[in-house]
């Protein structure tokens, strides 16, 4: 997990080109033409789909070319032609929402995305609970329903000194608004017996990939969710249920979700025991995400035309609770500055920063840290070392313990361009 | 404590009924046994849920080679899927590192801190387009034989439901489990 590497920045830039190109072919020539109407009736727009669709189901412009690439050393599809992991472009966001089809993917083991009849599917709800029940997609939806905006966010997401843009130093979170009825709803309606201490979640995709959580987080705020920002969720996303468990990292997060296993103790799924630590200090250190954030414009690859004003803009997030305060320093950590939250900071959510930034043209490194509402500071990894008492360069070549949410600095060189100063 | 933990969940919570009495919405199906059981592949590392059944190394070497070794290799690395056989010389892997990475220092063998997390898988995720096609015996003679290759049993080891939990695992005691409870901070962060 934690040599997980993303794939250059070549990827993103010559794909990028490749559909502009296609782009120039196919849809330019019809857009410039205005509203021709083939022979059939239709117009075409962008290449492939007529107006006709385009009415009945709309797509972006053109023009915007962001796309989600999948992680270097393990292509998504690959050999086997399943999906592994796969990054969303985070240098294009605005706001906090991660469009649905840019929402990052990971999967356990690697899988083949199910294609899943959702009147065939069930959920259902067993082991140390006084009434097993099962229930079809329409039981679900006769419960109260919540909808909370939550961030999702891989283990895998540690940026190592390679990693180019902040697609490939972070691109394994995105935050969604989810749809369902509270776990505890489910759990309340089975009644969980006396003893009951964690609870194990289980996919209908081949592998079944399954996951183990505490029955305390699974009472608190998880959530049996059928929808995403405001529709069903997609098939890469586990359409058409999904466990979700705020804060905590991405693999807990159970997919295409059929079975909750109510049981006495940690059951070491193979998922979970890919997550284990023996040092107690480590382990600490999952489970639940730290206070996190970066900074995405400027960001690795890019580069700033020239001295002047410009956005500084990033995100940040918590598994503790919602962002208090985000501070940036443009001085590679000497001073600090309050940004501003733009927007609505949810609990466990990314919560959009930002600050006007005036570049005097001179090499800079930029960094943010993020507060949450618990007092949890974001850490540098000098301070990650220092507490596991080794060497600052220890990362150059290893992973950090636990999830990372260390702080990611960008380096601004005198002409401009950015790149990852890890 | 547990309780506790549990407590506000169970205050704020809609349901005016106390914690495990009657539902509140009456909505979904009551499973039959039969159903929970065709469902039910969790395996607990004490073996509850274990099916009957048996298998050893020499039973499990000609499964290996069948159903196995086109992806995991032929000694059990080396192949495009993780390896699963420590070699007895270091090979570079040409397998990327899954979640979780492997190498020859953590083949699932030596590094599960139980034997059932591995019969769970096999059973459950193995073999690849065929998941959940092998008869119990075949999962307990395949990992027998992944678990003898890596030295971790002998070759004629019987496995089955009462001696697959008491296999003294490399890495048994090689892990913490972090205490969870709601708004608790994770302990090193630094608090300003």
């Amino acid at each position: 997990m934690n040599s997980t590497k993303p794939t250059s920045s070549k990827q993103p830039t010559d794909s990028t080109k490749a559909s502009r190109r296609k782009f120039l072919k196919t849809g330019a020539a019809a857009a410039a033409l205005g509203a021709v109407q083939t022979a059939a009736g239709q117009t075409p727009v962008a290449g492939t789909k007529s107006l006709k669709d385009l009415i009945a189901y709309g797509e972006r412009s053109p023009y915007v070319t962001s796309i989600r690439v999948p992680v270097e050393e393990r292509p998504s599809p690959d050999e086997f032609g399943l999906t592994f992991h796969v990054l969303t472009p985070l240098q294009d966001s605005v706001g906090i929402i991660t469009p649905s089809s840019l929402h990052f993917i990971g999967t356990h083991r690697g899988s083949i995305v199910p294609d899943i009849d959702p009147k065939q599917h069930r959920l259902m709800i067993h082991g140390m609970v006084d009434r097993p029940l099962e229930f079809t997609m329409e039981d679900l939806k006769r419960f109260p329903s919540v909808s909370r905006i939550h961030f999702v966010e891989c283990l895998g997401n540690r940026s190592k000194p390679g990693d180019k843009t902040v697609q490939e130093t972070h691109g394994l979170t995105s935050c969604s608004e989810w749809t369902g009825v509270p776990l505890s709803l489910l759990l309340k309606e089975c009644g969980v017996q006396k003893g009951a201490s964690w609870i194990v979640s289980e996919g209908s995709e081949e592998v079944k990939g399954a996951g183990s959580i505490r029955l305390a987080k699974a009472m608190d705020d998880c959530i049996v969710a059928y929808g995403q920002n405001g529709e069903p969720l997609r098939p890469q996303q586990g359409f058409p249920l999904r466990l979700l468990v705020p804060g905590f990292e991405g693999m807990y997060n159970t997919k295409w979700l059929r079975r909750i296993k109510v049981v006495d103790r940690y059951y070491m799924t193979y998922n979970d025991y890919g997550h284990i630590s023996k040092d107690k200090d480590v382990a600490a250190l999952t489970f639940q995400w730290g206070p996190k954030s970066v900074i995405i414009f400027p960001s690795g690859g890019q580069k700033l035309p020239g001295p002047g004003i410009y956005q500084l803009t990033g995100l940040a997030w918590s598994g503790g609770g919602a962002v208090r305060r985000v501070e940036v320093s443009t001085d590679d950590g000497q001073t600090w500055k309050d940004a501003e939250i733009r927007g609505m900071a949810h609990p466990k959510a990314h919560t959009r920063f930002g600050m006007d930034w005036k570049w005097d043209g001179r090499e800079c490194v930029l960094q943010s840290r993020c507060t949450d509402e618990l007092g949890q500071v974001q850490p540098s990894r000098a301070e990650l070392a220092k507490f596991f008492k080794v060497s600052p360069d220890y990362y150059k070549t290893h992973g950090t313990q636990g999830s990372d949410n260390t702080i990611q600095p960008w380096r601004v060189a005198s002409d401009g361009s950015v790149s990852n100063a890890i | 404590m547990r309780f506790r933990a549990l407590l506000p969940a169970m205050i704020l919570g809609s349901c005016c009924a106390a914690w495990a009495q009657s539902p509140t919405y009456g909505v979904g199906r009551k499973p039959t046994p039969e159903e929970i059981r065709a469902w039910d592949i969790t395996i607990s590392p004490d073996g509850e849920n274990l099916p009957a059944g048996s298998g050893t190394a020499r039973e499990g070497a000609p499964l290996f080679a069948q159903k196995c070794a086109m992806c995991h290799g032929a000694t059990g690395s080396g192949g495009l899927a993780p390896m699963l056989i420590k070699p007895e010389t270091p090979v570079k892997s040409s397998m990327p590192c899954l979640a979780p990475c492997i190498g020859p220092g953590n083949v699932m063998a030596l590094h599960s801190p139980y034997a059932t997390t591995i019969w769970d898988f096999i059973n459950r995720a193995m073999p690849y387009q065929q998941e959940g096609s092998l008869k119990p015996d075949e999962v307990y003679a395949i990992t027998a034989f992944i678990l003898y290759k890596n030295g971790v049993i002998q070759e004629g080891d019987v496995l089955n439901q009462v001696t697959l939990p008491q296999v003294k695992m490399p890495n048994r005691d090689g892990y913490a489990i972090p205490d969870w409870k709601p708004g608790m901070p994770r302990p090193f962060q630094t608090n300003r």
